[in-house]
């Protein structure tokens, strides 16, 4: 593998560019799948229509996406802003579910009494279902995180470099190093995120190492 | 655009002959339940076993998880590294498409299978074998019919999985609805592209569809359909 | 409805992304390689084909103009032309290294012009306003029918005319865009009358390409002129007498305004050394000997007193 040694920073930097286009769709499809999650759990009639819905997302092949962003967008064909588009939407698609099925699961009486501790909507969301629901929602994050990676190396197809890059260079001269060294840095990327995510979830649940397991 | 993909797609000559839509769906179908059928002849005894015996647990969780992380595209070239020059014909453009399809579809069908028979409550065994059954007995008449529900969610989801994934084998020349996106790419023909984007989408769609039609009418009564929670 | 949802859960997204773009892209710390920013106007973004020769000749681009002090950017191996060009013309790159006949044919539906000056005349004519091409190099790469030399010796080929009484038997392999080019197989049909059993569609001139010729999954197959393949293999290069592949001579393509006397001077100054023996040992550096497309680059640079 002289190989890999003689490219350590030129694969370095395709896989900082592959965590980047991976990993901020993570952030970003939260923050989406948040509000919509929580309709879905407080709405019986929204509920089908939004799992379903966000459930067809996951339906495109990463490829076609991938190909057809830049004519609804305002990118241009080989911009990296593409692929973080394509990828949210697939974060999405994963976790609006989660989410609503992680808020679903807390129990009406924690809920009741938080009401009746005097916590108004937002800060009853904010302090007591959304941290009770982080072990459901940090599970679906963690599947979220590993497809991405996985994902993202297609988007070499549409000639936007991050490790996928080392596929289509090995390919095109019959070279197998740069795409097992391609392959080897993707799995430990996704490894690192859901390492990343673990270490998360401890500091943000730590009633759950008191012993005592959230519901 | 909208109007030149729908132009796209009503125009008949699109849909016939070896290159037309109908075709490529028939190649796209065979490529994913070949490799279904494969994956679960491989996962679903092995996810039984682990299941039943729970031995090997700890490394199918993480050969699991692990199997997710692996691009397919790096795959797919390294298969065809490794297969294309042993083999001739059409099985040499087969081959490695299809191992890599096998790959992706084992992991979801073995945790199901494993986690559906682990999830068995321990009273149903217990009382399975005070009426006498014997290990395989147990399996086939308790553990295979209480596993049911999450080995069929396996299945549906691998099946989406290799849906969405064999697009990717036309860059090794095979067929299918991926050819499409590739050739459109490569020729900059949008509306095919789109067209071949929106047909693998409604392929599957309507596959999952049928899973979830299957799935209500094989699984026992007795089940609740509220999967992990058994009662019988 | 559920393409409703779908395209309105899309507007939702985007609309995150362009707010998290607009706040965020100037300190993105990571974005060096495939930068999203749009170069400066001092910087020339060189972008590639999905080939090895071509990612080569962008990497002598490349080193060439850094070499006089330009700031450049490199976004290689993006795909065929077809793809390429939309990018050219939408700013996302501003140079690339092209084929003379190939480029002709694309912008010029009637292109006749087969000689090497021909072509290039009527290549520059036809070159949308904002693009332009600078001087050509000797170097030459041909697309070009392909066979074994069993195939060759079975039928007695040795031009593609010969292919005319048994190409409903055989099967053609080639790059997907070849099922539509000019010079593809609607060419072949025009020039030669020939009409193959099927099209399979592989890659660009690539491993695919080359492993289905040697394993008889195609018969016969589109491999460039200077792919190192065909002499590893003995594989058989079909003579063309109708002159269906025109010239092909390597040239930059670049976006008019981006042009200045430095530049134009460095890449001229490269088409002037290049021939096709020397683009050939370059090319097989990079496939056979499996060197970085840079380094190879430099090393010409250097040699020629360029880089």
């Amino acid at each position: 593998m002289t190989w890999l040694r003689d490219h350590f920073v030129d694969v370095l930097s395709l896989a900082g560019q592959h965590a980047y286009l991976a990993g901020v769709p993570l952030v970003l499809g939260l923050l989406i799948a948040l509000p919509l999650g929580w309709l879905a759990s407080r709405n019986k009639v929204l509920y089908p229509f939004l799992i379903m819905g966000t459930g067809l997302l996951y339906t495109i092949p990463s490829l076609a996406l991938f190909i057809m962003l830049p004519l609804l967008l305002p990118f241009k064909i080989l911009d990296p802003n593409n692929v973080l588009v394509a990828m949210t939407i697939y974060t999405v698609a994963l976790l609006v579910r989660t989410v609503a099925d992680g808020l679903g699961a807390v129990p009406d009486a924690v809920n009741q009494s938080a009401t009746a501790m005097g916590y108004k909507r937002l800060r009853r969301f904010m302090s007591v279902e959304l941290p009770l629901a982080v072990p459901v929602i940090s599970a679906g994050l963690r599947v979220a995180a590993v497809s991405n990676v996985s994902i993202v190396s297609v988007a070499t197809l549409i000639g936007v470099s991050q490790l996928g890059s080392l596929f289509t260079d090995g390919f095109s001269r019959a070279f197998l190093d740069p795409i097992i060294v391609g392959v080897v840095a993707c799995v430990l990327l996704a490894l690192l995120f859901d390492v990343a995510i673990l270490l998360v979830t401890r500091l943000v649940t730590p009633w759950q190492r008191a012993g005592s397991p959230a519901a | 655009m909208i109007n030149r993909i729908i132009a796209w797609l009503a125009d008949v000559a699109h849909w016939q002959g070896d290159d037309g839509i109908l075709r490529r769906l028939v190649e796209h179908m065979e490529y994913a339940t070949t490799a279904l059928v494969i994956a679960a002849l491989i996962a679903i005894p092995l996810g039984l076993y682990i299941g039943h015996t729970g031995k090997g647990r700890f490394l199918v969780v993480n050969a699991v998880g692990a199997a997710r992380a692996i691009p397919s595209l790096g795959l797919l070239y390294l298969a065809f590294f490794w297969l294309a020059p042993r083999l001739s014909g059409e099985v040499a453009f087969l081959a490695p498409a299809g191992l890599v399809l096998v790959v992706l579809a084992i992991p979801p069908i073995l945790s199901g299978a494993y986690a559906g028979v682990e999830g068995v409550e321990p009273a149903a065994r217990d009382a399975a074998v005070g009426m006498g059954m014997r290990g395989t007995e147990v399996m086939r008449h308790v553990e295979l019919p209480c596993a049911l529900p999450l080995i069929l969610s396996g299945i549906r989801s691998a099946m989406l999985q290799v849906i969405a994934t064999a697009t990717i084998a036309a860059v090794l020349g095979l067929g299918g609805l991926g050819r499409f996106l590739i050739d459109g790419l490569a020729s900059q023909d949008f509306p095919q592209t789109a067209s071949g984007a929106i047909l693998v989408a409604v392929l599957a769609l309507a596959v999952d569809m049928a899973f979830a039609l299957v799935q209500r009418s094989v699984v026992s009564p007795g089940l609740t359909g509220r999967y992990g929670k058994v009662s019988l | 409805m559920m393409n409703r949802t779908r395209i309105a859960l899309a507007l939702v997204a985007s609309a995150a992304m362009l707010a998290v773009a607009s706040c965020g892209s100037g300190s993105d710390p990571l974005a060096s390689g495939g930068s999203t920013k749009a170069a400066s106007a001092g910087t020339i973004v060189v972008g590639s084909a999905n080939f090895p020769e071509n990612a080569l000749l962008a990497e002598i681009y490349a080193g060439a103009l850094s070499a006089k002090g330009i700031t450049v950017e490199k976004k290689l191996n993006i795909g065929s032309r077809e793809t390429y060009i939309p990018a050219l013309k939408d700013g996302s790159i501003d140079l690339i290294p092209e084929y003379t006949g190939a480029l002709d044919q694309y912008f010029n539906k009637d292109a006749k012009a087969t000689g090497a000056d021909d072509v290039y005349a009527e290549l520059k004519a036809a070159v949308p306003a904002t693009l332009t091409i600078l001087d050509k190099s000797a170097a030459e790469d041909k697309n070009a029918l392909v066979v074994t030399k069993e195939t060759a010796d079975k039928y007695n080929l040795k031009t593609i005319a010969d292919l005319q009484p048994i190409a409903k038997d055989l099967t053609l392999g080639g790059p997907p865009e070849m099922k539509t080019r000019l010079t593809g197989v609607p060419g072949l049909k025009r020039v030669y009358n020939l009409d193959f059993k099927t099209f399979r569609p592989l890659d660009a001139s690539g491993p695919l390409s080359v492993q289905a010729l040697k394993n008889g999954q195609v018969d016969v197959a589109n491999i460039f002129t200077t792919d190192p393949s065909i002499a590893e293999n003995g594989f058989v290069v079909l003579g063309d007498p109708k002159g269906l592949f025109v010239a092909q001579n390597v040239v930059p393509l670049i976006t008019k305004s981006k042009v200045n006397d430095t530049i134009a001077a460095a890449l001229n100054a490269i088409s002037a050394k290049l021939d096709t023996a020397t683009l050939g040992a370059l090319v097989k550096e990079v496939v056979v000997d499996k060197l970085d497309p840079a380094v190879v680059a430099k090393e010409f640079l250097t040699k020629n007193g360029l880089g």
